[in-house]
């Protein structure tokens, strides 16, 4: 599968598919046991915009967002690229092990289910870029990355995270898929929410009145 | 702790929760000493502003003394403080430029998800006003805890009362913001919609800013009063045609400004404002907006319209072509009360500024139900309740 396009407007390397492990657990768990097609067909639209943007998803159904932080390049590559810094703002992501380059990632999934995400780094830029792909031993089939771009006039940096599963085959399966796209496209949207005040703010804003 | 907590449409009680205690590194904890209800409460009174829950305390108008402080918070102990309503984190792009409201990072990232569909963007936190604007506990309550207490509250020094200086929270700064965002120039005429606390502020800011003349609508006699006391000359909405007034009383050219500090419960029985009323009543997101919609009739054409009046939803019969057609400028938000503070803090401390000729009681916080109803149906005498925990009951 791919995991990037060619970029077509500017130098930067866009990216496809990606992100960060988390919360994709509980659409993940959907597809756990799936072992499906190689090489879905992508709808391409002929504009500009991220493919999961499309009004037509298809294939690999990438969930993703783009949010500008406040903060240098290479401050946020570092803090991400310690995967152990994770877990901070990422809710369903418990824990992180990284043995030489697979990162295993313990994933709370629903119904109080534990799911496993086996990664192997595919390509890394330092301060731009992190790819990641499943090993082959993985309960969850996924592909993602974060880039890094600086933002226009001075704003900092934008973090763009995108992953993708392989969704079981046949309608059943893109149907089940496009349902718990939703999930994913939620938690990994308020992952980045809470990376970009941990980075700018220093905490994570609560409005709980207790620490219990 | 006590608190006043919302249970429905005009069911307020106050009621036992809690304490809180210090979450986050840059919170501090206030006990309050003084707090007031706002007319933005009177929103979530009625119920028409989505996103509130049952047993949310109220409250985004407060002072108080600090009781406790994270490790990262700049405060001490002991200091008398001032709190904005608008809760921001004063690190992000938003509060760099100076507007707060529109922090990004104080809304919760749970919370952003409600407002995105209806408003494009989450907005900051706000205390005490509904799940959209993160769901943070009030200030009408024994403590508050206050995040980010190193960017917001402004530190009160002795030798001035609460009294004087609890409105830097909210209202006045409101008022100033609106008078700002209707960009007066020397010797304009401008007109203001509603004499309650923001209107009169904005009245009061208005002339401080310049104004020639400054005309207040409302149909309260008491606060069209306190309108005539500032500088202010009045109209009664319901004994005057309003467009046909303000025409006369600018010449015939139209104010060169106009303020709508009423917002999205406009009343009266205007034609469109019944129909904007019986929406609400369905629940469906709808805003009744007659006095923007007259405003934007009436002021000169080339003309500012400024709106610190709280809308929520959707609006229909709105003027766009008299707004295109007249080549009009709209200013409005949320206050970034931060913006403010100090220069507003100094003009009260030198006395330019006051601010109690507004408040017409005093109730202990046990009391606040009442408050609210009085606040909320006789509004003629009630102009602004200030509430206080440590009060004995009268």
């Amino acid at each position: 599968m791919p995991l990037h396009r060619t970029p077509r407007t500017g130098p930067e390397p866009r990216t496809l598919a990606l992100l960060a492990g988390a919360g994709l657990a509980a659409g993940a768990a959907v597809w756990a046991v799936s072992r499906s097609r190689e090489n879905p067909v992508v709808f391409r639209p002929n504009d500009d915009a991220p493919d999961r943007a499309s009004r037509h998803p298809g294939g690999t159904m990438p969930v993703g967002r783009t949010i500008t932080i406040n903060r240098p390049r290479s401050e946020l590559f570092a803090f991400w690229r310690d995967f152990s810094n994770l877990p901070q703002f990422m809710e369903s992501v418990e824990h992180v092990t990284v043995v030489g380059d697979v990162s295993r990632w313990t994933l709370a999934a629903p119904f109080g289910r534990k799911v496993t995400l086996e990664t192997r780094i595919v390509e890394e830029v330092p301060d731009r870029l992190i790819a990641w792909r499943s090993t082959d031993g993985s309960d969850v089939r996924a592909e993602g990355a974060v880039t890094f771009r600086d933002a226009p006039a001075g704003r900092g940096t934008e973090v763009e995270a995108v992953v993708a599963y392989v969704p079981a085959g046949g309608e059943a399966g893109r149907l089940i898929a496009r349902l718990f796209r939703l999930v994913p496209a939620m938690q990994g949207r308020r992952e980045l929410r809470r990376f970009k005040m941990l980075m700018e703010a220093g905490e994570i804003a609560t409005s709980r009145n207790r620490k219990d | 702790m006590r608190a006043l907590t919302w249970h429905g449409k005009h069911d307020v009680r106050v009621e036992t929760h809690p304490d809180p205690e210090i979450v986050n590194p840059r919170d501090a904890i206030i006990e309050v000493t003084a707090t007031a209800i706002c007319g933005s409460d009177l929103h979530l009174y009625d119920g028409v502003i989505p996103g509130l829950m049952s047993g949310d305390i109220l409250g985004h108008e407060f002072m108080g003394r600090v009781v406790e402080t994270g490790p990262k918070s700049t405060l001490k102990k002991g200091q008398r403080v001032v709190v904005p309503f608008t809760i921001s984190c004063g690190k992000c792009f938003f509060c760099e430029h100076q507007l707060f409201s529109a922090c990004d990072n104080s809304n919760t990232a749970e919370k952003q998800d409600l407002s995105e569909p209806l408003y494009g963007h989450a907005v900051s936190g706000l205390f005490g006003y509904s799940h959209l604007t993160g769901g943070y506990p009030g200030g009408q309550a024994e403590y508050v805890r206050v995040p980010y207490s190193d960017v917001g509250p402004i530190v009160i020094p002795d030798g001035l009362e609460d009294e004087q200086v609890l409105f830097l929270s909210d209202i006045l700064p409101t008022g100033w913001m609106a008078a700002e965002n209707a960009g007066i120039e020397e010797g304009d005429t401008v007109a203001v919609w509603g004499c309650g606390p923001v209107g009169l502020f904005a009245i009061q800011s208005a002339l401080l800013m310049g104004a020639g003349k400054v005309i207040a609508i409302d149909e309260y006699p008491k606060r069209l009063a306190l309108a005539r006391k500032l500088g202010a000359e009045g109209i009664d909405f319901r004994r005057t045609k309003v467009l046909e007034a303000l025409m006369e009383m600018s010449g015939g050219l139209g104010p060169d400004a106009v303020i709508d500090a009423v917002g999205m419960e406009a009343h009266g029985f205007m034609p469109d404002t019944l129909m904007d009323n019986m929406k609400q009543r369905v629940g469906i997101g709808a805003d009744s907006a007659h006095a923007l919609r007259e405003a934007i009739l009436a002021v000169r054409k080339g003309g500012r319209v400024s709106v610190p009046g709280v809308y929520g939803g959707f609006l229909d019969k709105f003027p766009l072509g008299a707004l295109m057609e007249k080549g009009l400028t709209v200013k409005t938000g949320q206050t970034h009360v931060q913006r403010y503070t100090e220069e507003l803090l100094r003009r009260i401390g030198e006395g330019e500024i006051d601010t109690t000729f507004l408040i017409s009681h005093r109730l202990p916080l046990e009391e606040a139900a009442r408050g609210y109803e009085n606040f909320r149906f006789n509004q003629n005498e009630w102009t602004k309740v200030v509430l206080k925990p440590g009060m004995t009951g009268a």
